[in-house]
């Protein structure tokens, strides 16, 4: 299976996803922004960090770099794109995901472990994965999912929720939303299920030495249904 | 010539911000608010000299990049 991981000016965890990818089988390429074509994927990456510095409003430069245009492409065609947190900003602000990602409701840097509950199954991300309760690390200043009543209306009429936030139990309510995210929203998907984003960091739970194989469950299970 | 636009944030998305800064103020002893919303300040100087062109320029970079229409309008308050 290939990869690729698409590196912005700004992007931090880049090398983190590279080296998750190529521990469960992928061969994984890294992308520069300012390059035109994409590599031969399976899967492509959209990393966390803070593209351009997080100005303007986070992921919205990075949204109009030159690769964003094979991207889109790529995902138009059903392939599979895949956004962790500035990753997700990035994939919200270029239109692939609707929506989009405020300041955290208590305006402070949220950098901790969460729990985190798979909503739907029904896609090459989740499908027979082992369990339904994560714990990921989420560490951001914007995850804050927001969209229109029309569009939330749509994204639960088409079961594009991937991710809620939840306690360890599975509870979803106001207690385990970390950000004030809409419906505890941490992840969703595109109408077609082949463009996924979301806040929490999969590949920093890839090691039990560090801190835990949630993540190592995730990314197995994801190589294994691309196959 | 030179436009300038205003973005700010839709009526219904809430603001921490503007909401912190109000407290702030309250602090300050201005009790009399009902509310502030931050928004942002652009000014786009260009080589278009036809009023009506550069407005529309400007406008299609609003919608383009300057503001995201989930959660902000945009509003040109000046050209000259």
């Amino acid at each position: 299976m290939n990869s690729s991981v698409i590196t912005f000016p700004g992007s931090n965890c880049d090398r983190d996803v590279d080296i998750a990818l190529k521990k469960f089988g992928f061969k994984n390429k890294m992308v520069w922004h300012d390059d035109l074509e994409l590599p031969k994927s399976d899967l492509v990456v959209l990393p966390g960090g803070f593209s351009y510095g997080d100005y303007l409003r986070c992921g919205s430069m990075a949204s109009k770099s030159k690769i964003m245009k094979s991207v889109l492409n790529f995902a138009q065609g059903g392939g599979k794109v895949m956004g962790i947190c500035n990753g997700f900003q990035i994939l919200v602000e270029a239109g692939l995901l609707p929506g989009v990602l405020l300041r955290n409701k208590y305006l402070e840097f949220i950098c901790k472990n969460v729990f985190v509950k798979v909503n739907n199954k029904d896609n090459s991300y989740f499908k027979d994965v082992k369990k339904d309760i994560y714990e990921f690390h989420i560490a951001h200043n914007e995850g804050n999912y927001f969209c229109s009543n029309d569009q939330i209306k749509e994204i639960n009429d088409n079961n594009q929720i991937a991710l809620f936030y939840s306690d360890e139990n599975g509870n979803v309510n106001e207690k385990s939303n970390p950000n004030g995210s809409l419906q505890n929203i941490a992840g969703i998907f595109n109408k077609q299920k082949n463009v996924m984003g979301m806040m929490p960091h999969p590949e920093r739970m890839i090691d039990p030495a560090l801190s835990g194989e949630d993540g190592s469950i995730f990314f197995e299970n994801l190589i294994n249904n691309l196959r | 010539m030179k436009v300038s636009v205003i973005i700010t944030l839709k009526k219904d998305v809430l603001d921490p911000q503007g909401k912190v800064i109000q407290q702030t103020l309250n602090g300050m002893g201005f009790g009399d608010i009902n509310e502030v919303r931050q928004g942002k300040y652009f000014e786009i100087d260009t080589n278009e000299n036809d009023k009506k062109k550069a407005q529309e320029k400007v406008e299609e970079m609003c919608k383009k990049l300057l503001a995201n229409l989930v959660i902000e309008n945009y509003k040109i308050i000046d050209s000259q």
